[in-house]
């Protein structure tokens, strides 16, 4: 076995398999973790304000200038959307990826075109040049920053430069292409060891902190809910 | 392991003990002996193992916080103290609970005293940097977590021990007795009843429609507050009564992070509730008081439901409904006509959603009511939160952070500023004292008592 078949073949599952795991883990012992009377919330007492509250919550953060926070910082607000949505669409959406997907598993989705990835990934790494550049300038934000932020982020881009890299032959193809497999597959590993985790306990925590304001904090008796 | 005469990790339950703590002014022996004491390492770590390792909640938080620093500017304090990056909400929690959790609770007194001065004189526990952060992540949770921490370590501020033990020996937040608070009520009863024909208090009846209950501070240092209230709901025609026992609504122990007497003080007004069946239960004009023994007391009580055992409003709730039904009338020639605005209490606005109702209130009251920016779920603390306003230790700290209220109403314009919580209120008056902006402050009872009408056969005989 050469070394390309031994990245797209058993260290893919293995870091598939540790992502989809890492990730169900994840999710189930948060939910577990819950406790009514620790947290101070009626989660199953008030079933139907929680899931209201939980769903403004959720719905609300994940609308660019959605909330007053969103909209407090916009230029920091453009880039943050910029930077997550290159990320989550480009890889599942890009043809390559699913002509992969055709050839093993028999099905593809719906994908973008070539000049719409190429833009996505490059706003991508823009984005996180931006993000990087804000960790330094601004005082509020370097004090908050440590060595594995960085690392978070570098684990998060490496993917799309070398994809980027492979995909437009700049350089050595085969070693490009290569990288950027295990870049991908170190990034899958990563997200349910690191605080790359907050891919999905965004969705949770979003949803607690919305039952808690929804159940008895600012929306219980507010009639529109909480004004986030 | 050494532990002081009076700055230990013992809880205050006998007068004895609380009489100890007064004794010592301005807590210098108590500070003093706060540098030699020890930390339970041990027992620090169990109860962060045992709550928060174990629990999602605040773990998840610490671990995925992306330090954007999006709560910065959330903070007053932070925006108080001229945007120092050490008011950065999630500075302030990764350096001290982050810090304990990542050394497994191996830390020294310097460290503690460090993390009792964040925990007290740089967060107020109002809870905006939580609807600010995108995940969420609620800094006034995990400093009150923090303060629970404190306590139970024995690195509390002085007046905050002394607070909960009033609670764990009074009930009260101050040393009224049970003696003390029924001659009060009989004494305003009284002092009132020639003004107010047929006016009562009255004590204990079971089966009224209102319970009514109130900051100890009431009875002890400003008694006209009760009489207020008992011609309000003496207008209103209500049939109302208060508890002999169970009537103290606040929680310094709260402010303490003592979760046993919490729980003691809750419990007391939850049997009052109990005892006396009535319909429902009003609160004075207090923000805190209404968050520990409203929002959170059930929790610490073990009721599921999260509920008090009978429905509970605040004052702002009753008053807009006595208005909106006409219990209560204004005269419209008595309105409010100069400008004038309102402090939003974080503590039943962003923690209960009550904003509605004091507005509510302004349009039958003001006719030119400017609020203040921003305003309802996204007020600023005052700055007297989370029991800022009573420690001496933290005063200029605390002066800092009324700053940002100033320059807020200063903005609107308005001389009369509405707090209708206790601590806002003082926060306010504090602010007027150090800054001289030439405002004046008032709870609603006093204002409406002078705006509305009072029906015929409730007037005094004329002479
Ligand atoms: S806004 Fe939230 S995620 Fe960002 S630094 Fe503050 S606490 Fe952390
Ligand atoms: S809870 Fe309030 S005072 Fe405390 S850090 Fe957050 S915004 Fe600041
Ligand atoms: S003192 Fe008033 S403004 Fe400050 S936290 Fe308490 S309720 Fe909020």
């Amino acid at each position: 076995m050469d070394i390309y078949q031994f990245v797209t073949g058993p260290l893919a599952w293995a870091s598939f398999a540790v992502f989809f795991v890492g990730v169900i883990v994840r999710v189930a012992l948060y939910v577990r973790g819950l406790d009514w009377q620790l947290d101070r919330v009626a989660y199953t007492e008030f079933k139907v304000l929680g899931i209201k509250g939980a769903i403004r919550s959720i719905v609300c953060w994940l609308l660019p200038f959605g909330t007053r926070s969103w909209r407090y910082y916009p230029f920091f607000t453009l880039i943050f959307f910029t930077f997550h949505i290159g990320l989550l669409f480009t890889p599942v959406f890009l043809e390559a990826h699913n002509i992969l997907m055709k050839e093993r598993f028999g099905f593809g989705i719906w994908t973008i075109s070539g000049a719409t990835a190429d833009f996505l990934t490059l706003s991508v790494m823009v984005a996180a040049v931006f993000l990087v550049l804000r960790r330094i300038a601004l005082p509020e934000v370097r004090i908050l920053t440590k060595a594995y932020d960085y690392l978070v982020l570098a684990i998060a881009v490496a993917p799309f430069l070398t994809g980027y890299l492979a995909a437009h032959h700049i350089g050595h193809y085969q070693f490009w292409l290569i990288a950027h497999i295990v870049a991908g597959e170190i990034m899958l590993v990563a997200i349910p060891f690191t605080k790359l985790s907050h891919f999905v306990l965004f969705f949770m925590s979003r949803m607690q902190i919305g039952m808690d304001f929804g159940i008895k904090r600012g929306g219980a008796k507010n009639k529109k809910g909480m004004a986030w | 392991m050494a532990q002081g005469e009076l700055c230990n990790r013992k809880k205050v339950d006998t007068l004895e003990h609380l009489q100890a703590l007064l004794n010592d002014t301005n807590g210098k022996k108590y500070y003093e002996e706060m540098n030699a004491l020890d930390v339970d390492t041990e027992l620090l770590w169990n109860t962060i193992r045992k709550t928060l390792k174990e629990k999602a909640r605040i773990r998840t938080w610490l671990e995925i916080c992306a330090h954007c620093g999006m709560c910065a500017d959330s903070c007053f304090l932070y925006l108080a103290n001229n945007r120092d990056p050490e008011q950065v909400p999630s500075y302030k929690i990764q350096s001290t609970l982050g810090e304990l959790v990542k050394r497994k609770g191996q830390v020294d007194n310097a460290f503690m005293q460090m993390v009792m001065d964040t925990a007290w004189s740089k967060c107020t526990c109002c809870n905006r940097c939580g609807t600010y952060c995108p995940f969420g992540i609620d800094m006034g949770i995990m400093f009150s977590y923090v303060r629970g921490l404190c306590f139970q370590q024995g690195f509390v501020p002085w007046e905050m021990k002394i607070g909960s033990g009033m609670h764990r020996v009074f009930r009260a937040q101050m040393d009224v007795t049970t003696e003390d608070w029924v001659d009060t009520c009989e004494w305003m009863a009284e002092e009132y009843e020639e003004d107010y024909p047929g006016l009562v208090i009255p004590i204990e009846k079971v089966g009224a429609d209102i319970m009514y209950t109130v900051n100890a501070r009431e009875p002890k240092h400003y008694p006209e507050d009760l009489a207020e209230a008992a011609v309000l709901f003496h207008i209103a025609g209500e049939d109302w009564t208060v508890p002999k026992e169970g009537w103290e609504e606040t929680s310094l122990a709260m402010f303490a992070g003592d979760w046993e007497a919490c729980k003691l003080q809750v419990e007391s007004v939850y049997d009052a509730m109990r005892r006396l069946k009535a319909k429902r239960m009003v609160v004075t004009e207090c923000g805190h008081a209404y968050r520990a023994t409203v929002v959170e007391g059930p929790y610490w009580a073990g009721l599921k439901s999260g509920q008090t055992p009978i429905p509970s409003f605040h004052y702002v709730e009753w008053v807009a409904e006595a208005l909106r039904t006409g219990k209560l009338k204004i005269d419209p020639a008595k309105k409010i006509k100069e400008p004038v605005t309102l402090q939003d209490s974080c503590n039943y606005i962003r923690n209960a959603g009550l904003a509605d109702y004091t507005r509510e209130i302004m349009s039958y009251i003001a006719e030119d009511f400017r609020e203040m920016s921003p305003c309802r779920e996204h007020n600023f603390c005052c700055g007297g939160g989370g029991g800022f306003n009573g420690i001496g230790r933290y005063r200029k700290q605390r002066n800092i952070g009324l700053t940002v209220k100033r320059d807020q109403i200063l903005a609107t314009g308005a001389k009369l500023v509405i707090a209708p919580c206790h601590n806002c209120w003082d926060a306010i008056r504090d602010l007027e004292e150090e800054f001289e902006i030439g405002i004046r402050w008032s709870f609603l009872k006093p204002l409406l008592l002078k705006m509305v009408i009072i029906p015929d056969h409730m007037k005094p005989p004329e002479e």
